[in-house]
């Protein structure tokens, strides 16, 4: 698979009056084409701020300090508006976790959907409406063309989530940023959304990156996974190797602290709480919190090391348990 | 952006932080200065103004802006400087008191209507509707005709007509927070419907309040002006802002410009830095603005 | 005896506006939104009673009718042998000491003006007869054994995080030493990392009080590890009832086996039974006849049209279905 996404040193921070935060802290990431990534974090580890870095939509009082982000070769940072405004709608789209409000309320979904294939797919109305309702039927909404006249407040949560998918599926994007797609839904209705997102991904070819803090949402739909804390990555792997071979202290104290239905377990709280991000301070944002913790952590921040092929951890001291076993 | 963003536990507000976010709106700041020096001038005037407020000197009548009279006499030789500074005294106080008056008056009655809901919510509005649907200026005139010109009948008109906005406006603010789960949980804990209404919510509609009232401040006092100039309100030869306006405007056609000028400019600089002070009241009470930005 | 009886509970909510107006003109009876159509179950001192299910199923109806913030239509709900679903709210207040709720959304549930202290001592103060300086004692030990520290006691609700405002959350409803406790979501709104800490905070209150708690939850995976007992509700009635181990090991009503399977596993080779509903949860309005799963049930059978009967209860376990 080839590179289709490439962000390389990303800083993201937001200005506020008592100083600044620093959201994102020189991230790297990879997505390959037709990929599932999961970006996995607790609230206030920088995973919608890199996925509105991503859509160059950081607006003042944030701002990307550094970094770039390049997707199929081409540097996001060098376009134009309205260079950037065609590879947003087209090639590059977004679900996000609020689909009642990410709709338009006086618009019928259709019309919304209709509308997308006129402005990008330059077709006539009658071809766009016939294509709007193929799109509502391929995201299984029951009686498309009686839900196409239909308002967003008229359908239930799952039903609006849906007609997201088929908006951001409407111009066939080689990129998904799905930011959070099933908070706030009931878990069957969520389970239903995860199965059509990754279904629709692999026939359309469409790489996801899918933003969520509930592991069991990555496990299950994931290909590969990035673990950030506190706007670091702090690990990156494909999925079963993140699960059953963790690296990371944090991401072995996140699996931990979770209960699970499939079997019984003891929960263990990860301790302390994720580090303010208003000048924080240099070296890892684990170190506090983190059990394997040296004072070369707090001093410089480790780097992104391999420890197999694909599977790439910051810590050192998973580093001098790995060099100390041999 | 701004919800997900920056999540870290912000400090509490510390005094620079207040101070910066005043800053950034050096206008109204300006503003609340400018009302700062009005009160300080009227609750000071006897030692400020230069001369006693009624004092005549037929020698010095209708006498143009001089450095005796920085802005110049009147019909009777009275210092006009003086008069506005005097006046400032009865148009702030009167202003104020039925503002106050209306705020209390209001806020109670719209916070019971709005935590009751329901039929009381139907039956007491309508009223309310009936008196806002009323022009407010002819309202106040028709109230102070019946009740009497007197000091305290201009305040009493006033307020009755200020009342209604913050009847409605608390009213709207208590249907929706006595829906809030703190509401709920002060149930839960016991509280007696009045503690609930008094200590839990009403004190939580209190940030539109304030800005309503500091705008409605520059209201009152126009209205106020407008009903003395009309002859319904204070009487002359009483020095108040709407009396000198009025007293002014039968001088213009004579050319004594100064006597129809000042005392308006008095009134327009006042408003116009109660409503500068409202608006910022608004963006510093925003709770969007809080913490962060 | 249990501390907690509820039965046959029923709350009606009247439909306003045009609907009930036509419904009026035709002499009709009233139109209403069944949200809890017939709820029973009893709470043991000391247990943990979950209520599951999905949005709309009116779990959170049944919480709001237990603290007395709703008048039930009808049933009967028993407080330690007292029956409080008709108390009027004079009679409920010296009762509100021993029945609390901890509310799902730390931050609308705490008033934004007032400190924690305040609002930890305020229970203290409408119901003991505590002076001021026992009552501060008090506070700060409360505060302590919900693991704030006594320099957040003072601070606002602004000024504290998410997980610290519902550790005030907790200290509020615990302040008066209650026997009862209605959980309405109290981790939904938190970060991963701060629920499993709630929890376990929940669970060590529990066991060291001997506090009853009462559920409420939408997350299975939280609720298999903190109820002893589990009850299914789907479009207010309580289609399954069973000890939790029971019921995460074999679900018997269709409902549950597809609740459970649909919850996301953390385990990428995870084989679980794929059990799909059909559609989505029908609104209250139009509630099927005859079994309420009735059109999305993947083993559905014509019996399933007929009239719902009251669950079988066998073995401890209660589960309202034909096929069964």
């Amino acid at each position: 698979m080839s590179d289709l996404l490439e962000i390389a040193d990303l800083t993201v921070s937001f200005d506020s009056d008592a100083g600044e935060i620093q959201a994102v802290d020189h991230i790297s990431l990879t997505i390959r084409a037709g990929e599932v990534v999961g970006l996995v974090g607790e609230s206030g580890s920088g995973k919608s701020v890199t996925a509105f870095a991503i859509l160059r939509l950081i607006r003042r009082p944030g701002r990307v300090k550094s970094g770039t982000i390049r997707f199929n070769g081409v540097d996001l940072g060098t376009l134009s508006e309205e260079e950037m405004r065609q590879i947003r709608g087209a090639k590059i789209a977004l679900i996000s976790q609020s689909p009642r409000t990410a709709l338009n309320p006086v618009i019928t979904v259709g019309r919304q959907i209709a509308r997308l294939f006129e402005l990008h797919g330059g077709l006539s109305a009658r071809d766009a409406h016939r294509r709007m309702l193929e799109m509502l039927s391929l995201v299984r909404i029951p009686d498309p063309a009686k839900r196409a006249g239909q308002y967003a407040h008229q359908l239930s949560g799952g039903m609006c989530q849906r007609v997201m998918i088929a908006m951001a599926l409407a111009t066939s994007p080689q990129l998904l940023i799905a930011d959070e797609p099933t908070t706030g839904l009931d878990v069957s209705i969520a389970a239903r959304i995860l199965d059509l997102l990754r279904e629709l991904g692999a026939k359309t070819g469409a790489a996801i990156l899918l933003i969520t803090h509930d592991l069991g949402v990555v496990a299950e739909t994931a290909d590969r996974v990035v673990v950030m804390h506190a706007g670091q990555v702090v690990e990156s792997a494909p999925v079963r190797t993140l699960f059953h071979q963790p690296a990371h202290p944090y991401t072995r104290a996140l699996v931990r602290s979770i209960p699970r239905v499939d079997r019984t377990v003891t929960m263990e709280p990860i301790p302390g709480a994720v580090p303010s991000l208003l000048d924080p301070p240099p070296g890892c944002r684990y170190a506090e919190r983190c059990g394997w913790v040296s004072e070369r952590c707090r001093i410089a921040r480790p780097p992104l090391t391999r420890v197999v092929a694909d599977h790439e951890v910051a810590c050192y001291g998973f580093e001098e348990r790995r060099d100390a076993a041999g | 952006m701004q919800t997900s963003a920056p999540l870290a536990p912000l400090p509490p507000p510390s005094p620079s932080l207040v101070w910066r976010r005043i800053r950034r709106n050096p206008l109204s700041f300006g503003a609340l200065c400018v009302i700062g020096l009005i009160a300080l001038a009227a609750i000071f005037a006897p030692w400020i103004a230069p001369y006693p407020p009624d004092a005549t000197d037929a020698a010095a009548a209708l006498q143009s802006v001089s450095w005796r009279h920085p802005l110049g006499t009147d019909l009777y030789g009275r210092d006009q400087l003086s008069r506005i500074i005097f006046a400032a005294r009865i148009d702030l106080s009167v202003a104020f008191a039925a503002t106050a008056a209306a705020v209390v008056i209001g806020s109670l009655l719209g916070a019971i209507i709005g935590y009751r809901g329901g039929w009381v919510d139907h039956i007491a509005m309508r009223p309310v509707d009936a008196i806002m649907a009323f022009p407010a200026f002819v309202l106040a005139m028709g109230i102070t005709a019946a009740l009497g010109n007197s000091t305290v009948n201009v305040a009493i008109a006033i307020s009755i007509t200020q009342v209604p906005s913050y009847l409605r406006l608390i009213r709207g603010e208590m249907l929706r927070i006595r829906e809030m789960e703190y509401a709920d949980a002060a149930r839960t804990v016991g509280n007696p419907t009045w503690r609930i209404v008094l200590i839990h919510l009403l004190p939580n509609c209190m940030p539109p309040l304030i800005v309503q009232a500091t705008l409605a401040m520059g209201f009152a006092l126009l209205t106020m002006a407008a009903l003395s100039f009309i002859g319904l309100g204070i009487q002359p030869p009483q020095s108040e802002w709407g009396v000198m306006t009025a007293e002014g405007a039968s001088q213009i056609v004579t050319g004594e410009w100064w006597l129809f000028l000042f005392p308006g400019l008095a009134i327009m600089i006042t408003v116009l830095a109660f409503n500068l002070v409202g608006d910022g009241l608004r963006d510093f009470l925003d709770p969007r603005m809080r913490g962060i930005r | 005896m249990p501390l907690v009886e509820v039965r046959e509970l029923q709350m009606h909510f009247p439909l306003g506006g045009l609907p009930a107006l036509l419904a009026r003109l035709r002499g009709l009876p009233a139109p209403v939104v069944r949200a809890v159509q017939s709820v029973s179950f009893d709470v043991a001192p000391g247990e943990t009673l979950a209520l599951v299910g999905e949005s709309g199923c009116g779990k959170s109806t049944v919480a709001r009718c237990l603290l007395r913030l709703l008048d039930p239509t009808a049933g009967s709900i028993r407080y330690d042998g007292t029956e409080i679903a008709t108390l009027d709210s004079d009679a409920m207040q010296p009762l509100r000491r021993n029945i609390q709720m901890v509310f799902q959304d730390p931050t609308a549930s705490l008033n934004p003006r007032l400190t924690a202290r305040r609002m930890v001592e305020e229970a203290l103060l409408l119901h003991t007869a505590l002076d001021a300086a026992d009552r501060r004692a008090r506070v700060d030990g409360v505060l302590e054994e919900v693991g704030l520290g006594r320099e957040l006691a003072d601070r606002h609700p602004h000024e504290l995080s998410g997980g610290q405002r519902q550790r005030v959350n907790i200290a509020r409803a615990i302040a008066t030493n209650p026997r009862f406790v209605v959980l309405d979501e109290p981790t939904s709104a938190l970060d991963v990392s701060l629920r499993s800490r709630i929890i376990l905070l929940l669970e060590s209150l529990r066991a060291r009080h001997g506090l009853s708690y009462l559920f409420i939850s939408h997350d299975l995976a939280t609720v298999k590890y903190l109820a002893g007992r589990v009850a299914v509700m789907y479009l207010g009635v309580i289609v399954e009832l069973a000890e939790t181990g029971e019921l995460f090991a074999r679900p018997l009503h269709p409902y549950t086996r597809a609740l459970i399977a649909a919850v996301p596993v953390p385990d990428p080779d995870s084989q679980r039974e794929r059990f799909v509903l059909e559609g989505e949860i029908p609104s209250p309005m139009e509630l099927p006849s005859g079994c309420p799963l009735r059109g999305r049930c993947p083993i559905e059978q014509p019996v399933c049209a007929e009239p719902r009967r009251s669950g079988k209860s066998r073995l401890g376990r209660y589960v309202a279905c034909h096929r069964v």
